[in-house]
């Protein structure tokens, strides 16, 4: 069975045309990789169909625009990828 | 249709909230200044145009679905088709449906017909937000009212009573 980063490092890199090679848990999807919040759309779509949640990006943009995160907490893929875990766990408990 | 106004849509035929679906019903005017250029002697609805009759569509049942409390704009349009000409007088119509609701977006599907044959299609990403300026709302349910947006409650499909949801109309 993949893993979260696994399946969500093969999401980006087939949905942004970024070498596979390139992604790796450190990554930062912004500052890294040059994903933009369009690009992102398209990754959030395929996530979210991937493993059955919604990732709640309108509540991390706006926590990141009112200075309550980082950037870093939600775009760093092992962050990202931590992030759906407890998603996944919220929904299955 | 108003081309100039860029109101595209004519008329709701139908809005399943269930199958989160909405069709369309939208005549091309027979004329317009558009048609003088595009093209002389052979006028055509511009390509761009239908995918704004698509994107509307999805828009108004997205608009419907969040009951009017969030703005949608056209971010994406991914494989997009238009696969014949599309003439003045013809009647078009379009179906949407909702795929996926995300998180400050929604991904849709749509697809135009005339007389029952494909004319276009497209997979549409809108993004979603509260509405940037009030007379925007006003404008929108207004628009909603024009069409015949189904704005109630309704029965479901096999005719019994279910507050809060609408279907056929």
């Amino acid at each position: 069975m993949s893993t979260t980063f696994e399946t969500v490092a093969n999401i980006i890199a087939e949905t942004c045309d970024i070498p596979r090679e390139n992604i790796t848990p450190e990554s930062h999807a912004i500052d890294d990789l040059g994903i933009d919040s369009l690009d992102f759309l398209d990754i959030a779509f395929a996530i979210d169909k991937a493993f059955g949640i919604k990732l709640p990006l309108e509540q991390w943009t706006q926590e990141v625009n009112e200075g309550k995160a980082t950037t870093e907490q939600y775009f760093v893929l092992k962050n990202l990828c931590a992030r759906i875990d407890e998603l996944i766990a919220a929904k299955t408990a | 249709m108003r081309l100039e106004y860029f109101q595209m849509i004519d008329k709701v035929i139908e809005l399943d909230l269930d199958a989160r679906t909405l069709r369309t019903a939208n005549t091309v005017p027979t004329e317009s200044p558009i048609f003088e250029g595009h093209f002389p002697g052979h006028p055509l609805l511009p390509g761009v145009l239908l995918f704004e009759i698509m994107a509307q569509s999805c828009g108004m049942l997205l608009l419907r679905l969040h009951n009017y409390d969030r703005m949608a704009f056209l971010a994406s349009v991914d494989k997009g088709k238009l696969r014949t000409f599309v003439t003045p007088g013809q009647v078009i119509e379009v179906f949407a449906r909702m795929e996926h609701d995300g998180s400050g977006f929604a991904r849709l599907k749509a697809e135009g017909r005339v007389e029952g044959k494909l004319v276009c299609n497209a997979d549409i990403t809108l993004k979603t937000m509260p509405f940037p300026a009030p007379e925007l709302r006003g404008y929108l349910l207004s628009t909603a009212e024009r069409i015949c947006m189904p704005m109630g409650d309704g029965p479901t499909p096999d005719g019994t009573e279910r507050p809060g949801k609408l279907t056929h109309v």
